[in-house]
């Protein structure tokens, strides 16, 4: 394997508290310094990166890869590939595929697949349900000893509330976060937007904000009551943020995370129906976009996660209706966080913490999420300043679903590290 | 004359002065309807689609014959026969093949708010929303407002209540925002169910569950067909008690001004939202509006096209 020297960059390492311009060596799928140097050992390949921000590998703890079942939105060569371009060198993948990822074998699948055409490392997340139905528990321990990461019905809550609080209760045994898909179905109906000004106007069945809330308040009690770590997936409004917050000062164990999408866009947004705005939760108002990434900032919501759900032209080109839910996240998110950064909303150290250490300690994942000596050798290089537009159909992802097509865009991935090797580079 | 946009597919689609000229043309057409021969050759070697992808029988047949008595040449497709419905072919793809055979005007309606837009996109004819989900349904409030004009003889500063399914109603979403444009005054009015969240802000109109107590000042009253179910969700208990305390009757109207007039955009519940004795009363101008239809979508179908006809 070769080693590398990357060199001529800043380096952000918000778990080491390091912020400056040193060089890193890695060996053997390791980093194995972080130095004053720039002077490269011999035999080590230099990359060299100035201008560039070096960052711990991006992790992202959020992403469809519809594989199996449905390749033909994604699969995991694509999807990962699609990861590795938008700086991620560490992806947890969802349990809605067909079948679900209920069971250690289909776990077994999506890891074996991963390492086999992989473009970074692929953490499946288990069902909490059989099938994802909410109604028995799928198996948890067999899923956790397989490799699952946390557990999770996303895209369907558990409506259950029996079933949510002995599934939170089981996953303790091995210690797996439980990940939260909050929405109680019966208030958000038929609803395929944010209940709003903006869907009163348009004629679209609403989601109002509650019916995210109430179940963040539901889970929040089960985690209090269960002493079980709850992980709140793509919180979106300002009222979730307040209910997360109060959980954390009263020192129950959550966590949360926003994805990109939802700090970057509003209702505003679907008003000419693009179906590509289409997406649960929805997008919603700003008064709630400005309460989440003000909370992204304090740190109540700790990851960025973007919720990547590709889908093939033909789920969308139905009507606003009837188009499937979901936006290709992977490759637009730097862009779109820097875009924070620049504005002075987080700090750069902020944006990479929730990139990286923090997905890192949710997850209990050891050795990433940070650039100190001996831990994997992930990394991202990225030029903070570098512009381009976004081109939906120059998309790795086989998903196109973006509402931010044609959008000028400035932060790039330059290269993208995956265990010592190259995974990307623009 | 020619209106200022390429398509309808919103009110906000139309200036006040599109939304007059269409009046005019609309008043000067509908003579054409009260001839024995009832068809001039305005619109002659232009084709238009008529694709209701929702069932329609009001609407379609109006449409329908507005084309005829132009003179232009339209065809239909209907739910059950499209790909649509059957096949699983996207609406792009149908708007697309249609595109292909070079339509001047397709008159879109469906179940999906939104997909006249997209279907706007995708062709080079012009495009009517013949009403789009719950969205809008302009035509509707054209003809409404051309109804409103007969009978009052005048529009700014009209008093207008609707009252009914404001939540579902593509026609409530039109009417607001044409009356609005036009300079009347609106009231709501319906069980809080069935009334938007943000209604007032959204469309600049006044919320009154109980209806009553502006009855006494208003110039129109709409009244919108309400369903008690939904999707299986359920919005008021029965239609006993909607009649009771939504529901207008020769008795509530007790208090209203003399020249009050009653509008539907039907298909009326006879007995729910209105008593069938309103309904066929001296009030009601639920067939005028019907009347109107024909002419208004003559007028927009001419303006549409303009005034440089096919091959003439």
């Amino acid at each position: 394997m070769a080693s590398y020297f990357i060199t001529g960059g800043r380096v952000i390492d918000p778990a080491s508290k390091t912020d400056a311009k040193l060089s890193v060596l890695i060996e053997d799928g390791k980093v194995s310094q972080l130095t004053q140097s720039r002077k490269a050992p011999e035999g080590a390949v230099v990359i060299d990166a100035s201008g560039c921000i070096v960052s711990p590998g991006f992790i992202d703890m959020h992403v469809h890869l519809r594989d199996p079942g449905q390749e033909y939105k994604e699969d995991i060569e694509s999807g990962t590939r699609a990861a590795a371009a938008g700086g991620f060198t560490t992806i947890c993948c969802m349990p809605n595929t067909e079948p679900a990822i209920d069971c250690a074998s289909v776990a077994q699948y999506v890891i074996d697949r991963a390492r086999e055409k992989g473009a970074c490392n692929v953490l499946p997340i288990g069902a909490i349900t059989r099938g994802l139905a909410g109604e028995a528990m799928s198996d948890i321990g067999d899923l956790a000893g397989a490799g699952a990461c946390a557990i999770s019905d996303d895209g369907k809550p558990v409506m259950n509330a029996g079933v949510m609080r002995r599934a939170m209760e089981y996953a303790k045994a091995f210690g797996l976060p439980i990940i939260a898909h909050s929405e109680d179905r019966n208030l958000a109906g038929v609803g395929v937007m944010n209940e709003g000004l903006v869907s009163t106007e348009l004629g679209l069945n609403g989601i109002p904000a509650v019916a995210e809330e109430a179940m963040i308040a539901r889970d929040i009690m089960l985690a209090e009551l269960t002493g079980s770590h709850l992980h709140v997936a793509h919180a979106s409004t300002m009222g979730s943020v307040e209910l997360i917050s109060h959980a954390k000062r009263r020192g129950i164990s959550v966590t949360a995370e926003a994805t990109p999408h939802h700090l970057t866009l509003t209702d505003e947004a679907v008003s000419d129906f693009d179906p590509n705005t289409k997406v649960n939760p929805p997008l919603r108002t700003e008064a709630d976009r400005t309460a989440l990434i003000k909370a992204l900032a304090d740190g109540t919501i700790d990851a960025i996660a973007t919720d990547h759900a590709p889908h093939n032209i033909v789920d969308k080109e139905m009507g606003f209706e009837n188009a499937a839910f979901g936006i290709s996240g992977l490759e637009t998110m730097l862009p779109l966080m820097l875009a924070l950064v620049n504005e002075k909303k987080i700090t750069l150290k902020r944006m990479i913490e929730a990139l990286t250490s923090a997905p890192a300690k949710i997850l209990n994942l050891k050795g990433k999420g940070t650039l100190k000596a001996g831990s994997d050798a992930d990394v991202t290089i990225f030029d903070p300043a570098s512009s381009w537009t976004v081109q939906a159909d120059r998309f790795i992802s086989r998903g196109h679903n973006t509402p931010f097509d044609g959008l000028r865009v400035t932060g790039k991935i330059k290269w993208t590290i995956v265990g010592g090797r190259i995974a990307y580079s623009s | 004359m020619r209106l200022s946009t390429r398509h309808i597919l919103s009110i906000n689609d139309l200036t006040k002065k599109d939304v007059l000229t269409i009046l005019q043309t609309a008043s000067s057409f509908k003579e054409i309807s009260e001839r024995p021969i009832k068809k001039v050759p305005t619109l002659r070697g232009r084709t238009v689609i008529n694709c209701f992808f929702e069932d329609s029988t009001r609407t379609r047949l109006s449409f329908e014959l507005a084309e005829k008595r132009l003179s232009a040449d339209s065809s239909n497709i209907g739910k059950s026969g499209s790909a649509m419905a059957g096949k699983g072919e996207t609406l792009l793809d149908t708007v697309r093949n249609i595109e292909a055979m070079r339509p001047d005007i397709l008159v879109i309606r469906h179940s999906v708010a939104g997909a006249p837009a997209q279907a706007a996109e995708a062709t080079n004819a012009h495009v009517i929303n013949a009403g789009d989900g719950m969205h809008e349904h302009p035509t509707q409030a054209l003809l409404d407002l051309m109804t409103i004009n007969e009978a009052k003889g005048r529009i700014k500063g009209l008093k207008v209540g609707i009252v009914g399914d404001i939540l579902h109603s593509r026609v409530a979403r039109s009417d607001m925002l044409l009356f609005r444009k036009m300079g009347m005054e609106l009231f709501v009015g319906g069980p809080p169910t069935l009334i938007p969240f943000g209604v007032e802000e959204a469309f600049g109109v006044t919320v009154c569950h109980d209806i009553g107590e502006v009855l006494p000042k208003l110039d129109v009253l709409m009244l919108l067909r309400v369903q008690r179910e939904r999707q299986g969700e359920q919005f008021f208990p029965s239609g006993r008690e909607y009649a009771r305390y939504f529901g207008i009757t020769d008795e509530k109207l007790k208090g209203a001004r003399e020249d009050l007039i009653i509008m539907h955009p039907g298909p009326v519940n006879r007995g729910i939202e209105l008593s069938a004795a309103v309904a066929d009363g001296p009030r009601s101008v639920i067939l005028d509006q019907v009347t109107c239809g024909v002419a208004v979508r003559m007028a927009v179908l001419y303006l549409l096209l303009g005034d440089t006809h096919g091959g003439e």
